[in-house]
């Protein structure tokens, strides 16, 4: 079980590297879309193929996408799994930071309450 | 009651937001006074914070140490920079597990918001790889609350 936690840590830790670059943000919400070439990828971004190709072995180690042979053409697209780790540690971290909230709403809900008994 | 929010922007932050049906003095006042600290501040089920120390002053220090009673615990230590009642707080924090992380800035709005308080949390790390890992961190103990009640039912 440890183990385990460790590895998805691992690649938790390389997908948000692979996040923090806004090229390969950018190339993500583009394959968001769909099914792209590394020539159809390369267009908006005014960068040379190998630069992509680059980016693209970056997001492809860190399992954001994945690609597909199709002839000559090797076209990527998102990675499902990968997304869905991220989702998921999302949610958890949310869930923690909700419930500490949720228990602030309860101490400013006791301490208006404390307010108006000593106007009284 | 209102939904929070959390999303990251640029390289090196992480926002939240979330409204109080408050107003921001007493919004403040439960983020600065560690009597009422210790009620909310207190991550997954289980965890107490047992020691609690704010010096509320700019250049003061502040600690809080949690534990989940079972041997298991962790500080956080940092130095408040500025303080502006209600309204502000900025500071800088470090999770010892026991290393010390390197050094989270987070800037805390407490805006009037109808009868209410609108809060924004601005935190900011050194890189993108650090703020990689404190979300991770933040995962774990997440995943942690899962296995204490977990074992629970077992």
């Amino acid at each position: 079980m440890y183990l385990y936690k460790v590895l998805i840590m691992y690649e938790l830790d390389a997908a948000f590297s692979a996040l923090a670059d806004p090229t390969r943000r950018a190339i993500l919400a583009r394959l968001a879309k769909g099914e792209a070439t590394v020539n159809e990828l390369a267009e908006p971004f005014e960068m040379t193929q190998p630069a992509i190709s680059q980016h693209l072995k970056v997001l492809e180690d860190a399992g954001l996408i994945v690609r597909r042979v199709e002839g000559t053409k090797r076209p990527r697209r998102l990675a499902k799994a990968g997304i869905e780790a991220m989702d998921q540690w999302l949610a958890m971290l949310r869930k923690a930071l909700e419930s500490n909230y949720d228990r602030l709403d309860e101490v400013l809900a006791g301490m208006e309450k404390h307010k108006k008994g000593k106007k009284r | 009651m209102s939904k929070m929010t959390l999303k990251t922007e640029g390289d090196t932050q992480v926002v939240v937001t979330r409204r109080f049906a408050a107003p921001p003095e007493a919004v403040y006042h439960a983020h600065t006074e560690p009597k009422l600290i210790q009620k909310w501040l207190l991550g997954p089920e289980g965890w107490t914070m047992p020691v609690c120390i704010t010096e509320t002053k700019p250049g003061g220090k502040f600690r809080y140490e949690w534990t989940n009673g079972k041997g298991g615990g962790f500080h956080i230590t940092g130095e408040y920079l500025e303080l502006e009642p209600y309204h502000r707080i900025v500071h800088v924090e470090r999770m010892h597990l026991p290393d010390p992380t390197p050094d989270n800035h987070i800037e805390t709005r407490f805006e009037a918001d109808g009868e209410g308080t609108l809060m924004t949390m601005r935190m900011t790390l050194p890189d993108s790889k650090t703020r990689a890992a404190m979300l991770v961190t933040g995962m774990e103990h997440g995943m942690e609350a899962s296995y204490v009640r977990l074992e629970g039912m077992l």
